[in-house]
C-alpha cells in the first residue's frame, strides 16, 4: 500500500545517468589517464607501486588496461595517515572526514571545493534517481560531522532544492513528532533505525502510513528484501538503498533508481570492477566477487582500483529505467572481518589493539554484536586474568571502565563491557571465537 | 604477622561460588575463613586458608584467575568494643581499611560464617532440611566469655 507520488520532470543533472554506452565509455577513458596522472605525479605510494610495476600513466591505451594498475586498500590509508594519500597541497582541501580504520589509527579523506561539488553531483543524482525533488522535505537522520552520512545527505538535498532538516541521529521521539508537524515526505537513515522509528511512532499511538512520507534513502549498513518489505508494510512509503563508502566519497557511489532493481553506480565518476579476492584476476559482468572502485574526479585523494571488501556482482542487463550505468546487486557480506555497527565499521583488530593498551597482553576476548529495538548494539567480553584480577570491586569496576574507554576512544562505539571468568569464552580447535553476530538481517 | 589471602574472580551465577569451595575440600585445604563481594555480575571470593601458596597453585591450574594480597590478621576480645579499640588505635594515621570481614569462634571450636542469601526465608527451609544448624534459629551457641 505505497503512497502515491507524481513522477516529477527530469533533474538536469541526471542526464549523464542516460549517456549512450559508446559516450559513457570515453568519458571514463579520458577520465581515468587524468586521475592516473594525478595520482603518479602527486601521491609517492602510488608512484612507488607504479614504478615497481615499470609502468607509465602513459601506458593506458583503453579502459581495459585499468587491471595493470595497482590496487589500493585500507591499511594504505592508515599508512599513510593522515596526509599520505592527499594529491592536492592543504591550501586546496577544504574538508576532511575521518572514518575508523583497521586499528587504532583513523582514516582521512580529504576533498577539494571541486571535490565537494562533484559529490554533491552525485547525491543530487541519486537523491532524484529516487524521485526525490524540490519542494520535497528531507528529515536528514544521518549522523553530521566526521561521518561522510549527514553532510552528504545534507548538501545533496540542498542543491536539489528539497527543505532539508538537519536533525542528524537519535532522539527518536523528536524524529516523530517533526516528521509529524512538518509533514515530512523523504527520510534519510540506516535502514534498522527506519525500522526502530515505525515501532516508536506505533508505542507513542502514531502511524507512519497516515503521514506524507513516501521515499525512505536507506543506507551505511547492509539490509535484505526482507527489511525492504517490513519497512514498506509497516510505514507505505517506498524504500530505496544508497551505497557509498568513506574512502571514496561517501554516500552517493550508488543508488537505486524507482524500480528498486539494485544501486545504479554512478560509473562516469566511480569506475567499478569486480574482481577475485582470492587470487585478485578480474571477473565478468555477472560474476559475484569484491568490487574495486576507482575515483574518476576525486583531485584532493584519487583512490586507484581501491579494494571495498564488499561482495557483490555487476549486473549488466540494462535497467527498466533507461539508465546506461550497471547496477550492483545487493550487498550481503564482505571479504574480510569488518562488522558495520550503527554504521560505524569495526574490525576486531581493533578491540584487540584497545584492549591490549590497557592489559599490556592480549586477554581473551569476544565481541557480540545484536539488534535491540533496531539499534546495533556492541558488547565485549573480557576474561579476567590472575595480572589484572584486583580483590576490590571498585579495582574490578576501574578496569571495566578503562577498558570501555579505551575501546570507545579507538573505535568511536560505545560498548557494553563485561568482565567473565579465564576459560568461560568458547574456544573452537582451541581458538576463541572472537565475533558473534545475532543481527537477523 | 601478615598472610597471604587469594582472591578469587567469579561471575555471578548460580554454582560460582562451590567449585573452588570443592576444590579446596578435595585437597585437603581447610579454609579457615572468607568473604564474598559482589556486584551484579560478578564476585571476589576472599579466601584465608591453610597453604596459600598450594591453594593458589590448585585454583589457577583449574582455570581460577587469582590475586595474593598481604592482609594483617588480628585477634581482637569477643566482647562489645573489641573492633572498635583496633580503629581508635588506627584513627589520625592516615592508614585506611580497605575491607574488612570477621568470623568468632565458639567454645566448640567452630567457625561462625554469614551468609547474605536473596532470599534467606527459603534458604532458611533448605538448610534446616539438610540438617545443618541455623545460629539464631535454634540452639544458639553460647559465646565463651574472655
Amino acid at each position: 500500500m505505497t503512497k502515491n507520488r507524481e513522477i516529477p520532470p527530469m533533474h538536469p543533472d541526471s542526464a549523464v545517468d542516460f549517456l549512450p554506452l559508446s559516450q559513457l565509455r570515453g568519458v571514463q577513458f579520458t577520465r581515468l589517464k587524468f586521475i592516473v596522472q594525478r595520482a603518479y605525479d602527486h601521491v609517492a605510494l602510488f608512484r612507488k607501486r607504479m614504478e615497481e610495476r615499470k609502468l607509465k600513466p602513459g601506458d593506458l591505451r583503453t579502459m581495459d588496461d585499468i587491471v595493470k594498475l595497482p590496487f589500493t586498500v585500507k591499511t594504505d590509508l592508515r599508512d599513510t595517515y593522515p596526509y599520505g594519500m592527499a594529491a592536492s597541497p592543504l591550501q586546496e582541501i577544504v574538508r576532511f572526514h575521518v572514518s575508523s580504520g583497521t586499528t587504532g589509527k583513523p582514516i582521512v579523506v580529504a576533498y577539494t571545493k571541486e571535490d565537494l561539488d562533484d559529490w554533491t553531483r552525485a547525491m543530487v543524482r541519486s537523491l532524484a534517481a529516487c524521485g526525490v525533488h524540490s519542494g520535497d522535505i528531507v528529515q536528514n537522520a544521518y549522523g553530521y560531522g566526521l561521518f561522510t552520512g549527514g553532510l552528504g545527505a545534507h548538501y545533496g538535498a540542498e542543491a536539489l532544492g528539497a527543505s532539508v532538516i538537519p536533525i542528524s541521529g537519535g532522539n527518536t521521539d523528536r524524529q516523530i513528532m517533526l516528521m509529524k508537524d512538518f509533514g515530512v515526505t523523504v527520510i534519510c537513515c540506516t535502514p534498522s533505525y527506519f525500522l526502530h522509528i515505525i515501532e516508536r511512532a506505533a508505542e507513542m499511538g502514531m502511524d507512519i502510513r497516515e503521514m506524507p512520507l513516501s521515499i525512505g534513502v536507506f543506507g551505511a549498513e547492509p539490509w535484505t528484501e526482507d527489511m525492504r518489505e517490513r519497512i514498506e508494510a509497516g510505514s507505505g512509503i517506498k524504500a530505496y538503498d544508497i551505497y557509498g563508502l568513506s574512502e571514496i566519497v561517501g554516500p552517493g557511489v550508488a543508488m537505486e533508481c524507482t524500480h528498486q532493481v539494485g544501486p545504479h553506480i554512478f560509473e562516469d565518476m566511480f569506475y567499478p570492477e569486480i574482481i577475485d579476492p582470492k587470487t585478485l584476476e578480474p571477473l565478468e559482468d555477472g560474476a559475484e566477487g569484491e568490487l574495486v572502485l576507482t575515483t574518476l574526479c576525486k583531485r584532493a585523494m584519487p583512490m586507484i582500483r581501491y579494494r571495498t571488501r564488499d561482495i557483490t556482482s555487476l549486473e549488466p542487463a540494462r535497467c527498466a529505467c533507461g539508465r546506461t550505468l550497471r547496477r550492483i546487486h545487493r550487498i550481503g557480506r564482505r571479504s574480510d572481518d569488518m562488522l558495520i555497527i550503527r554504521g560505524v565499521n569495526l574490525f576486531p583488530s581493533q578491540i584487540e589493539a584497545a584492549l591490549l593498551k590497557v592489559e599490556g597482553t592480549l586477554p581473551h576476548y569476544q565481541i557480540i554484536v545484536d539488534r535491540q529495538k533496531g539499534l546495533d548494539t556492541l558488547e565485549v567480553l573480557v576474561e579476567v586474568t590472575n595480572e589484572v584480577l584486583s580483590d576490590t570491586v571498585s579495582g574490578l569496576e576501574q578496569l571495566q571502565k578503562r577498558l570501555a574507554h579505551s575501546i570507545e576512544a579507538i573505535t568511536g562505539l560505545h560498548p557494553a563491557l563485561k568482565l567473565v571468568a579465564p576459560r568461560t569464552i568458547q574456544r573452537s580447535e582451541g581458538k576463541a571465537k572472537r565475533v558473534i553476530d545475532k543481527r537477523i538481517l | 604477622m601478615k598472610l597471604k589471602q587469594l582472591s578469587v574472580f567469579l561471575e555471578n551465577k548460580p554454582g560460582a561460588l562451590s567449585e573452588p569451595c570443592r576444590l579446596l575440600a578435595k585437597a585437603g585445604i581447610s579454609i579457615q575463613t572468607f568473604s564474598l563481594a559482589d556486584t551484579r555480575e560478578f564476585g571476589i571470593l576472599r579466601l584465608v586458608v591453610e597453604d596459600s601458596d598450594k591453594a593458589r597453585r590448585l585454583l589457577q591450574r583449574n582455570g581460577f584467575a587469582v590475586k595474593v594480597t598481604k592482609v594483617v590478621v588480628l585477634e581482637v576480645p569477643d566482647r562489645p568494643g573489641g573492633l572498635a579499640a583496633i580503629l581508635d588505635a588506627l584513627e589520625g594515621t592516615g592508614i585506611n581499611v580497605k575491607y574488612a570481614y570477621g568470623f568468632t569462634v565458639t567454645r566448640e571450636n567452630k567457625g561462625v560464617l554469614v551468609f547474605c542469601f536473596d532470599d534467606p526465608d527459603a534458604a532458611i527451609q533448605v538448610l534446616q532440611k539438610q540438617g545443618i544448624n541455623i545460629v539464631g534459629v535454634a540452639n544458639r551457641p553460647k559465646r565463651t566469655k574472655p
